[in-house]
C-alpha cells in the first residue's frame, strides 16, 4: 500500500538471511574443501561414483513407475465407488505414511519380508530354498512404494475430484459405460496430473536417505546421499564427499527445474478429497476388479504398519522405558524437535508476512521485486538442497574449527527447521493471507501495528494454523534420520539414531519397541495437526 | 470546539481538499480536484469503477497520490499513515475483528494496544449506548446482526472523534428500513459533532435523506459537485440523470429503479 517501512518486511529479510546462512555455510564448506584438495576431488570421479549415480537414478525411476502406475488404478477404483463402508478409513490410512518416520517403515518392512520376517517361511516354500530377505534394490523399491503409492493415490484422487459433477451427469444421461467414461472423462484429468505427480515421487526417491541406508544393505545398492554419509562417517574421504554432494545438488536441481516446468506440487501433502455425488455406477464385473485393486493396495500399505505394531508390542517395553539411553534419546528428540518446530514456524511466519506486506505494497501494479520472489519461493530452496547435503557441507566447514559432534544439536534444529518450512508455509499461508485480507485496512486505520498487531489481531486468528504447522514440523523433525546420522554420537542421540544403532547391533526387539514408540508419537502429532487444520477451516 | 458525550474534545469538521490529485490503479487512472467544505455531509455517487472508493482511500491514506496533495483543514497530510490522519472510515464490511468482543473492537479506537483504563471503558460503554447497543459489550461480532455490526463501527467512530468521517457504502447490504435507521443515526451523530462526512452510496434516496451536498464521479474524475437538491431537479447534470435513470425526472421514479439494485 504505502512505501513505508513495515516490521513484517524486516522480519522476512531476517528469515531469508537465516536460510541463506544455512545454505551458504554448507556451500562454503563444500567449496573450500574442494578447492583445498583439487586433485583428490578430481580423483573421486571414478567408476564407483558413476555406479552410485546410475543406481540413484535407476532405483528412483523404478520406484516411480511402481508407485504411480498402481496408484492410477487405485485412485480410479476409489473414485468409482464414492461411498462404501471403510472408504474414509482407507483414505485416512493412506495419509499415515506421510507421518511415519522412514526408519520406522523400513523396520516394519523388514519385520514382514526380511530374512527372519513374518513371511520368510512362506517365501522360502514358494521359492524352494532359504529366503534371503529383501535387502538391496527390492527392499528399497518396496519401501518407496509403501510411501509413495498412497501419496500418488491421494493426489490422483484429488485430480479426479476436480471433474465437474455436470460432466458426470451428462455422461450418465448419454449412457456412457465405464470404458468410454474413463477414456473421455477420467483419463484427460489423470494425464494432466501425471507428470507432476510422477515428478514429485521421483524427486522424493532420488533424495531418499534413510530407506536406502537401512534397506540397501551394501555397496551394490547405494545412492548418492548414502555414499555422502559413508564418505564422511566411515571412510573419512572429504574430497569424495564434496564431489558426491555437488553431483547430488546438480541432480536435484535439474529435477526441480523440470518439475517446476511441469507445474508439480513439490511439497506433496494432499487433502482428503470430499467425494462428489456421482451419477455413474460401476457394473458388477468392474466392482469386483476395483475391490481387488483396493484390497491389494490396502494390504500392501497396512502390512508394515501392522508388523510394526505387533513386533513393537512383542518387545520388552517396560525394560526399554527404564533404560537410561532410551530416556535420554527421548528427551533429546523431544527437545530438538520442539526447537526445530518453533524455529520452522517462526521463520515461515516471517516469510509469509513479508510476502503479504510486499504484495500489498505492490497492489497498485508493477512487477514483483526480487525480495518478494525470495519470500515467495525462499523456502523452496530447501527442497533443492537435501538435509544430508546441508549437513555434509557444515560438517566439512566446521570439522577443523570445532567439535562437529558437539554442534549436533544446532545442526539438527537448524536443518530440520528449514526442512519443515515448505510444509509449515503450506499450513499457515492461506490463513494468514485470508486474515490479512480482512484486517489490513482496519489495522492501518486504527494504527494497530507491529507487536500490538501480532498480539491482538494475528495471533488469535492464526493460532490454529500455526499449531498445525508446528505439530507437522515437529513430527518431521522427530522422525528425521538425516542430519543426526552425520552428527550423532554417543553424547547426542535422538530416537531415530538410537533405533538405527540397535538395528545395526541386531537388537531387533529393542528396535521394534523404539519404532513403535516413535511411530505412535509422530502419528499422534500429525493427527493433531490435521484436526487443528480442519477445525480452523470450518 | 464541542465537548462530546465521553468528555473528549472533538474538533469540528475540517475542510477536505484534493489539489490536483492523480492516481492510477492498474489500467484505471484517476484525477481529482475538489473541496469539501468543513462540517458538511456530502453524498458521493457514480457508476462502478468511477473512483468513489479510490477517492475515499486517498483521503484516508490507504492509497498514496502519484501527484498532487490531499489537504485536511488546509494542512497537507503528505505521506502520513491512515491512523495518523484526522479521519475515521467505515467500510462496507470487515469493520470489526471477528475474534474480539464488541467492547474490544470499539476500545481499539481509543488505544491500539488495547490498554484501557476505567475511564476508557466507561467511554466505550457510553458510545455503545449512543448507537443503541447498550449491554452488548461482551458479544462477538458473529453474534450480532449486520446492522448491529455497523453500529459497533459507528460507536468506534464516536470514540475516535476525528473531524472527518468517510463512509464507503457501509449500509449497502442492509434492507431499506434498516438503512434509513442507520442513516438517521449518522445524521444524529453529525448534528452533535459537526464533522465533515463523505459517504459513498448507490441509492439516490440515501443522498436525499442526509446528503447536503453531492459529488458525482464519472470516469475517474469528479464530474459535478454542488448542493444535493440541485442534482435531483431537471437542471441536474445529464450524466447524473442518466446514471440514476431519468424517467420524468422525479425522485420517486429513480427511487423505484434504485431499489431494484439492492
Amino acid at each position: 500500500m504505502q512505501p513505508r517501512s513495515d516490521s513484517r518486511i524486516t522480519a522476512g529479510v531476517v528469515a531469508l538471511a537465516a536460510i541463506a546462512v544455512l545454505i551458504g555455510g554448507a556451500f562454503a564448506g563444500l567449496i573450500l574443501e574442494g578447492a583445498h584438495d583439487l586433485s583428490g576431488a578430481a580423483a573421486a570421479f571414478d567408476g564407483y561414483l558413476f555406479r552410485v549415480a546410475r543406481f540413484t537414478l535407476w532405483q528412483a525411476l523404478l520406484s516411480t513407475l511402481l508407485s504411480v502406475a498402481p496408484a492410477l488404478l487405485v485412485a480410479r477404483a476409489l473414485s468409482r465407488h464414492p461411498a462404501f463402508a471403510g472408504r474414509r478409513l482407507i483414505l485416512q490410512l493412506f495419509t499415515v505414511p506421510l507421518a511415519l518416520p522412514a526408519i520406522v517403515a523400513a523396520l516394519g518392512i523388514l519385520t514382514l519380508y526380511g530374512r527372519a520376517g513374518y513371511f520368510a517361511g512362506v517365501f522360502a516354500r514358494l521359492g524352494g530354498g532359504e529366503w534371503p530377505g529383501i535387502y538391496g534394490l527390492s527392499g528399497i523399491l518396496v519401501a518407496h512404494v509403501f510411501f509413495n503409492l498412497p501419496l500418488a493415490t491421494r493426489l490422483f484422487l484429488e485430480a479426479l475430484g476436480t471433474i465437474p459433477a455436470d460432466q458426470w451427469r451428462l455422461a450418465s444421461q448419454l449412457g456412457m459405460g465405464a470404458r468410454p467414461a474413463f477414456r473421455l472423462i477420467e483419463w484427460p484429468v489423470l494425464r494432466a496430473a501425471l507428470p507432476g505427480i510422477a515428478g514429485l515421487v521421483f524427486m522424493l526417491c532420488i533424495t531418499s536417505f534413510t530407506i536406502v541406508l537401512t534397506l540397501g544393505g551394501g555397496p551394490a545398492a547405494t545412492t548418492l546421499e548414502v555414499a555422502i554419509y559413508q564418505a564422511l562417517r566411515f571412510d573419512f574421504d572429504p574430497a569424495r564427499a564434496v564431489v558426491l554432494t555437488l553431483l547430488q545438488i546438480a541432480l536435484t536441481f535439474v529435477v526441480v527445474v523440470v518439475l517446476t516446468r511441469l507445474g508439480a506440487n513439490t511439497v506433496g501433502d494432499a487433502n482428503l478429497p470430499v467425494a462428489p455425488r456421482r451419477y455413474l455406477s460401476a457394473g458388477r464385473m468392474e466392482s469386483v476388479l476395483n475391490a481387488g485393486v483396493i484390497a491389494l493396495a490396502l494390504l500392501f500399505v497396512a502390512g508394515p504398519m501392522v508388523a510394526t505394531l505387533l513386533s513393537g508390542l512383542g518387545a520388552d517395553l517396560g525394560r526399554l522405558a527404564g533404560e537410561e539411553a532410551v530416556r535420554r534419546a527421548t528427551l533429546t528428540s523431544a527437545g530438538l524437535a520442539f526447537l526445530a518446530a518453533l524455529l520452522s514456524v517462526t521463520l515461515s511466519l516471517a516469510l509469509i508476512a513479508a510476502r503479504r506486506a510486499l504484495a500489498l505494497r505492490r497492489r497498485a501494479g508493477g512487477a514483483m521485486s526480487l525480495l518478494e520472489h525470495a519470500t515467495d519461493t525462499g523456502a523452496g530452496f530447501v527442497l533443492v538442497v537435501p538435509p544430508i547435503v546441508l549437513g555434509a557441507g557444515w560438517f566439512l566447514a566446521l570439522r577443523n574449527v570445532a567439535d562437529v559432534f558437539a554442534i549436533a544439536p544446532v545442526m539438527v534444529v537448524g536443518v530440520n527447521a528449514a526442512m519443515a518450512m515448505p510444509f509449515a508455509i503450506r499450513a499457515i499461508r492461506p490463513a494468514y493471507d485470508a486474515a490479512s485480507e480482512r484486517h489490513e485496512r482496519l489495522c492501518l486505520a486504527l494504527g494497530v501495528s507491529s507487536w500490538n498487531r501480532l498480539r491482538l489481531i494475528d495471533w488469535p486468528s492464526l493460532r490454529r494454523p500455526l499449531a498445525t504447522g508446528f505439530a507437522f514440523a515437529m513430527a518431521l523433525s522427530l522422525g528425521d534420520l538425516g542430519v543426526i546420522a552425520l552428527f550423532g554420537s554417543d553424547s547426542v542421540q535422538t530416537l531415530p539414531y538410537l533405533l538405527l544403532a540397535r538395528m545395526g547391533s541386531y537388537r531387533t526387539a529393542d528396535a521394534a519397541g523404539l519404532a513403535l514408540l516413535l511411530g505412535i508419537v509422530c502419528l499422534m502429532l500429525v493427527v493433531v495437526a490435521d484436526w487443528l487444520g480442519r477445525e480452523g477451516r470450518s | 470546539m464541542t465537548t462530546t458525550i465521553n468528555g473528549t474534545v472533538a474538533e469540528k469538521g475540517l475542510a477536505v481538499t484534493l489539489d490536483d490529485v492523480s492516481f492510477s490503479y492498474g489500467e484505471a487512472s484517476f484525477r481529482f480536484n475538489a473541496e469539501f467544505a468543513a462540517g458538511r455531509v456530502t453524498a458521493v455517487m457514480g457508476p462502478s469503477g468511477s473512483g468513489k472508493s479510490t477517492l475515499l482511500n486517498l483521503i484516508a491514506g490507504f492509497e498514496t497520490p502519484r501527484t498532487g496533495k490531499v489537504l485536511l483543514g488546509g494542512v497537507d497530510v503528505g505521506n502520513a499513515p491512515p491512523s495518523a490522519r484526522p479521519v475515521s472510515m467505515v467500510f462496507q464490511e470487515n469493520n470489526l475483528f471477528a475474534h474480539l468482543p464488541v467492547e474490544a473492537n470499539v476500545g481499539l479506537g481509543r488505544s491500539p494496544s488495547l490498554k484501557l483504563g476505567d475511564a476508557d471503558r466507561a467511554a466505550v460503554a457510553e458510545a455503545l449506548a449512543r448507537v443503541g447497543l447498550a449491554g452488548k459489550e461482551k458479544r462477538l461480532p458473529r453474534e450480532l446482526s449486520g446492522g448491529e455490526r455497523q453500529r459497533v463501527a459507528l460507536a468506534r467512530v464516536l470514540l475516535r472523534a476525528r473531524p472527518v468521517l468517510l463512509l464507503d457504502e457501509p449500509f449497502a447490504s442492509l434492507g431499506p428500513a434498516l438503512r434509513d435507521d442507520m442513516l438517521d443515526l449518522v445524521a444524529g451523530i453529525h448534528a452533535e459533532r459537526k464533522m465533515t462526512v463523505l459517504f459513498v452510496t448507490h441509492q439516490p434516496e440515501d443522498a436525499r435523506r442526509i446528503g447536503q451536498d453531492m459529488a458525482f464521479l464519472d470516469e475517474g474524475t469528479i464530474a459535478a459537485i454542488g448542493p444535493a437538491d440541485d442534482f435531483f431537479d431537471r437542471s441536474g447534470p445529464d450524466a447524473f440523470r442518466r446514471y440514476i435513470g431519468d424517467r420524468g425526472g422525479t425522485v420517486a421514479g429513480s427511487q423505484h429503479i434504485a431499489r431494484k439494485r439492492t
